[in-house]
């Protein structure tokens, strides 16, 4: 069978499964729909929340990334992995005692304000949004290589299945959904990676092939011959990167913070029973999501070799049908400016040939490496399963941040369960359309523009909750304040040196303490935390009933369930 | 118990948390921060198998780490639950 028919199988039988979860599993009640109803299992939690993470970035464009940037994409592999730890330490337990729905919900309470409700709200709107516009544009890349259709058709057809399991099954529909959507991306990820591994150093485990010796009898470690290739052409070594000390630090400490913060994972620790479930949770999560962020450094090691061997210094005219394939949909390019008929394949921009996009090292892994039609037809069912549970995770945060936080809390406080969960189904429909058009028209391409939703979360959420939770004397100007401050700051800085919305972007010698966009999200959290810290000093402490509310949380025993008020 | 006491279980708990908290994350930055960053070139001098030691904690010992680190956690606090009476 040919590689397309086993994509369209694959996909239709993983398409037809999440379907069918998503309507055995209908939400019928707001509490179901925002929470699953409070009684997720700590396993079904950590799977839900594995694949609500790994995102279409994870999936199909970090081992790109890493392929090209060497050591400088660890970065990505510590922010995202590291941020649980933060997660499971300071933040989960204490806000499953706290017992609400959001993460407005929380601020809003904590800080005894509307305006840090209001504030919370816009906060993790502008998170959410920059983050599922990747997430759309992933959907499309792979929908249009895979299924041959064009990326704007796949954003939309990606809308329509999306549209149907959050809407009509809430974040019950969406948790079970990603439990299966976690066994089929892992599956996928895994399978090709061990096929390499066996195939290009005799080890079938790819986290220890990556540093073994080669299967050619040469005897040379994998990564010392990477290593040489890379210097070959004129690159720097691979592991050794180019990146300065300070902007790793930082890129790091934006991702890892950020991953704390971002409000569809903290979410999904109000689905679990207890305090201790939380905790166990977060630690299978993590476990999870291990497995592929190990993975995926191996797999760019492999796909970097195989693709630099195939096809540097060689023939234009023998390359493999791959090379025509991926061609056609622009994200491998090949301009001959000598016109031998050889592809130059080097650092110097000047005299290199060959453009190659990263999101497409995941996906032509498997035919680069010439592996079975299923394999490759099984990497597209996995690319899809990733975008879909995370965007389906982050339309749930957009649609109760309107129906709860903003419409009950604020405007409607009489509005009915019924009525507060059809507005929270129309809410989601709204922000699949919208997520749409920003997949369509993107603002940057995928890991850049969800790297920056990192920064946004650190500058906004992470001080505010951390504070709430440790430091009982902290009051609602002070966090007010911090979050305005921390948000405002990075994405002033975003739209200066990333989006170039101030005029013409400026040199990279021009960065702030040498620090990138992407790990600015660093600074400005620290900014958050003084101005917090300072404002705090000068105005009226939490009055007394909020600081036994802090108390309590403290306290892992008697969550109860999850409540409204 | 009465409310004094309750107050008191209560902070002495908090207190054996936080130095916890305190004890894990410092292996957290260690491991991540320092052995993959800050020392990352000294240690790459050191191989082990195909491997430079910064490099392979930047790229897979931090995050095995991290899970460890999690599940550590989670022993340590269903214990302290234990001991202070807030399990359930």
């Amino acid at each position: 069978m040919s590689v397309q028919t086993w994509t369209y199988i694959l996909v239709g039988i993983t398409f037809a499964i999440y379907i069918g979860i998503a309507i055995w599993s209908r939400a019928g009640s707001t509490k179901d729909f925002y929470i699953a109803g409070g009684g997720v299992s700590p396993l079904a939690n950590g799977m839900a929340t594995a694949a609500d993470w790994m995102s279409a970035a994870s999936f199909i464009s970090m081992a790109g990334i890493i392929a090209f940037a060497g050591y400088d994409g660890s970065v990505y592999l510590m922010g995202w992995t590291g941020g649980y730890v933060l997660l499971a330490l300071l933040l989960a337990p204490y806000l499953r005692k706290f017992g609400k729905f959001t993460v407005p919900d929380f601020i809003g309470d904590r800080y005894y304000s509307k305006v840090a409700r209001i504030v919370a709200v816009f906060c993790a709107l502008i998170v959410s949004f920059t983050y599922v516009a990747g997430q759309m544009r992933g959907v499309g890349v792979v929908f249009s290589r895979f299924l041959e259709v064009d990326i704007n058709t796949g954003v939309i057809i990606g809308m329509i299945i999306v549209l149907f399991y959050a809407v009509l099954g809430g974040m019950k529909g969406i948790t079970y959904t990603q439990v299966a959507q976690y066994c089929v991306l892992i599956f996928a990820f895994m399978v090709p990676a061990i096929f390499i591994s066996i195939q290009m150093t005799g080890n079938p485990i790819p986290q220890l092939g990556m540093g073994s010796t080669l299967n050619d009898g040469s005897g040379t470690y994998l990564l010392e011959k990477l290593n040489g290739l890379s210097t070959e052409l004129g690159f720097a070594e691979y592991t050794s990167g180019s990146k300065s000390i300070i902007d790793v630090f930082a890129i790091t400490l934006a991702l890892m913070v950020g991953t704390a913060g971002l409000p569809h994972v903290i979410v999904r620790f109000f689905t679990v029973k207890r305090v201790k479930d939380a905790r166990k949770s977060a630690g299978i999560a993590l476990l999870l999501i291990a497995i592929l962020y190990t993975t995926a450094p191996a797999v760019a090691v492999f796909a970097k070799t195989n693709l630099i061997n195939t096809v540097s210094e060689q023939p234009y005219r023998e390359m493999p049908e791959w090379f025509k394939n991926w061609e056609v949909t622009g994200l491998l390019k090949f301009d001959d400016k000598n016109n031998d008929g050889i592809i130059n394949y080097t650092s110097d921009k000047g005299n290199n040939e060959l453009t190659v996009d990263n999101d497409i090292m995941v996906l032509a892994n498997p035919e680069i490496a010439d592996l079975p039609a299923w394999v490759i037809a099984l990497v597209a069912a996995g690319g899809l399963a990733a975008a879909l549970s995370t965007a389906a995770g982050l339309l749930l945060v957009i649609s109760a941040s309107v129906s709860h936080d903003l419409i009950k809390k604020i405007f409607i406080p009489t509005i009915s369960d019924k009525g507060e969960l059809w507005a929270a189904r129309l809410s989601a429909t709204v922000a699949v359309v919208i997520a749409g058009y920003f997949g369509i028209n993107p603002p940057g391409f995928v890991a850049a523009v969800v790297a920056l939703a990192f920064g946004l979360a650190a500058a906004s959420f992470f001080p505010a909750i951390v504070l709430g939770i440790f430091y009982k004397k902290m009051n609602k100007e002070g966090a007010i304040a911090g979050m305005v401050v921390g948000i405002s700051l990075m994405l002033f800085y975003m739209a200066k040196f990333k989006l170039g919305w101030l005029g013409e972007i400026p040199d990279s010698s021009e960065w702030w303490f040498g620090i990138s966009p992407e790990g600015f999200g660093s600074v400005a959290m620290v900014a958050n935390f003084i101005v917090s810290l300072t404002i705090m000093r000068f105005t009226p402490p939490p009055p007394q009933e909020v600081q036994d509310i802090v108390e309590k949380i403290r306290i892992p025993s008697g969550a109860g369930e999850a409540t409204q008020h | 118990m009465d409310n004094q006491e309750k107050q008191q279980n209560a902070s002495a708990y908090w207190k054996e948390n936080v130095r916890y908290l305190f004890i894990l994350l410092s292996i957290w930055f260690v491991v991540s921060y320092g052995a993959g960053i800050l020392f990352k070139d000294a240690l790459d001098s050191i191989q082990i198998g195909g491997f430079k030691l910064g490099f392979w904690f930047a790229q897979q010992g931090s995050i095995y780490v991290f899970v460890v680190l999690i599940f550590v956690y989670v022993r340590l606090m269903n214990k302290l639950d234990k001991k202070y009476g807030y399990d359930e």
